[in-house]
């Protein structure tokens, strides 16, 4: 059963058209990866599916419910989450108040507290640094408290937005085992990157974007082994 | 001594108003012009009260819920709808609102200044000074005021939405955050504090006209520039450095016809060392 569905998502930012119709769906329990040169409209797909960009039409259908129309704050609850491009971890809050904020949506707070204790367990960098100010993190420790901030509302569907991007190789592997590992709980995960390779290396299925349209789809090691594919993005 | 203590419960005054100002820049991003003019509200909220035979406790709960009504009806109407245009935009509206709510005191209560007798105090004296034990109300509420609102932001679930929303919108609303709710929050918090700031003005001043916000909302709105706009500890430090200062130029003969070109002046310098006031953050650029 599809967990999330794409339906002729169409967005744009003033005269441009961003996404010109895109289709595509997530199962449940799938990695999907979603790859696509700088500028191909993924960052506008993962922001259009939360609700902070509104959709010009489509639908984006979530465990059988339409939400394109539910206020975006709301589909936390639901089991939503998504680590945005860039971190945006914020920045003058300590690494604790920022998981904290993560389980917004949970009002318990021994439960908060027992959670923040399971992303410490997860990321020990973390638990080391609960109280320093996550501006003072290095880039790789940012991503890792937007990946455990994000985990804090125990979503049932984890997006990622380039959570690779600016990290070194092997904070890279490291990403991506914990998504692997994350996925493995029994979370879905749609994953965008620009590191085709890794992605479709953890991924079930992908898609192809390109200025705003999907290209190709298919099995991730089909597309692995995809000679266009190969050459566009797996620079081979 | 007792210019330095007037000075700080007038300093605590300001402080009031000037979180206000600062609170709705830092989490909705624009600068409340009309916001002065919620301490006139609240001022004819206490002539009416009192004028009726309210008690002065009663009189400053009147004006507390009816500033914050204005505040949170002011943002749904006005403020609201222009989520997201131009900055320009929103400062004419502001200013509209801010007209709007003089014109309206004016059809209600007439242009003519007005007597507001709060309560009459007398003063201490500590060692040699005289203190008016207004002030010292002033600045014994002011601060435990101030004090709970620090730690309300710092401490509790809202609070931390607050501070979320300042520093990224988009994120915040990642995380489940109402975004337009914690806006209208920060609307009725600074209301709150600024009926607060009308009693304690009009302790001092006890005289209440349809423009009674102008003066005092354009000084609580220097502090919180010269604190840093945006900044909470810096609304509070600017406001008390204002209050501060401008008693001292009035106690000084010579300084005292100058004092709100000196203020000014102070302004302008401490932007000039220090473009983004005392306590503010440097905004990073997105990229
Ligand atoms: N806020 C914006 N205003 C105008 N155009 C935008 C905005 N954000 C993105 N775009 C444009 O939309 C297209 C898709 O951008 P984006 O979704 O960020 O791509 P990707 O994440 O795949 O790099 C690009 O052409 C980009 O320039
Ligand atoms: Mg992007």
């Amino acid at each position: 059963m599809a967990l999330l569905e794409v339906k002729n998502l169409e967005v744009c930012y003033g005269v441009i058209r961003a996404l010109k119709g895109i289709n595509f769906e997530v199962n449940q329990g799938e990695i999907v990866s979603l790859i696509g040169a700088n500028g191909a409209g993924k960052t506008t797909t993962m922001q259009s599916i939360m609700g902070l960009i509104p959709i010009k039409s489509g639908t984006v259908t979530y465990d059988g419910q339409v939400i394109n129309k539910i206020p975006g704050h709301k589909l936390v609850s639901l089991g939503m989450s998504q680590v945005p491009e860039g971190r945006r971890v914020f920045q003058e809050l300590t690494v604790y108040e920022n998981l904290v904020l993560g389980a917004y949506a949970q009002k318990d707070k021994k439960r908060i507290k027992d959670d923040i204790d399971e992303i410490c367990t997860r990321f020990p960098r973390l638990g080391e640094r609960k109280k320093q100010v996550a501006g003072t993190l290095s880039g790789g420790e940012q991503q890792m408290l937007a990946m455990g901030r994000a985990m804090m509302s125990h979503p049932k569907l984890l997006m990622l937005d380039e959570p690779s991007m600016g990290l070194s190789p092997l904070l890279v592997d490291q990403v991506f085992e914990i998504i692997k590992d994350y996925h493995k709980s029994g979370v879905t995960i749609l994953l965008v990157e620009q590191n085709a390779k890794k992605a479709l290396s953890i991924s079930d299925r992908a898609y192809v974007l390109e200025t705003g349209s999907i290209t190709m789809e298919g099995k991730a090691t089909d597309l692995l082994n995809d000679e266009s594919v190969k050459k566009a993005y797996l620079g081979e | 001594m007792s210019t330095i203590f007037d000075g700080l419960s007038l300093g605590a005054i300001y402080a009031l108003i000037a979180l206000g100002y600062t609170m709705v820049y830092g989490i909705a991003k624009m600068l409340n012009f009309a916001h002065g003019d919620i301490i006139m509200v609240g001022a004819y909220a206490i002539l009416t009260t009192l004028a009726a035979g309210g008690h002065i406790g009663l009189a400053l709960v009147v004006a507390v819920v009816t500033c914050v009504i204005f505040g949170i009806v002011i943002e749904k109407v006005a403020y609201k709808p222009l989520r997201g245009a131009s900055p320009l935009a929103v400062l004419i509206t502001a200013i509209g609102v801010s007209y709007f709510l003089q014109s309206i005191a004016q059809i209600i209560f007439g242009a003519k200044a007005q007597t507001v007798t709060v309560a009459t105090f007398g003063t201490v004296s500590i060692g040699t000074a005289e203190i008016s034990i207004s002030s010292i109300i002033t600045l014994i509420v002011g601060a435990v005021i101030m004090a709970g609102l620090t730690l309300f932001v710092k401490n509790t679930r809202t609070g931390r939405a607050m501070l979320a929303v300042s520093e990224d919108r988009g994120a915040a609303q990642l995380m489940g955050i109402n975004v337009n709710r914690i806006i209208m929050i920060t609307f009725a918090i600074g209301s709150a504090l600024a009926a607060c700031a009308s009693i304690f003005y009009l302790m001092q001043i006890p005289s209440t006209e349809p423009t009674l916000g102008s003066m005092p909302g354009i000084k609580a709105f220097t502090a919180a520039v010269i604190g840093g706009i945006g900044s909470i500890p810096g609304a509070m430090i600017g406001g008390v450095l204002l209050g501060v200062i401008e008693k001292i130029c009035l106690s000084i003969p010579v300084l005292a016809p100058y004092t709100t070109a000196v203020e000014f002046a102070m302004l302008i310098l401490i932007l000039l060392v220090r473009p983004i006031g005392l306590l503010g953050k440097k905004r990073r650029e997105k990229v």
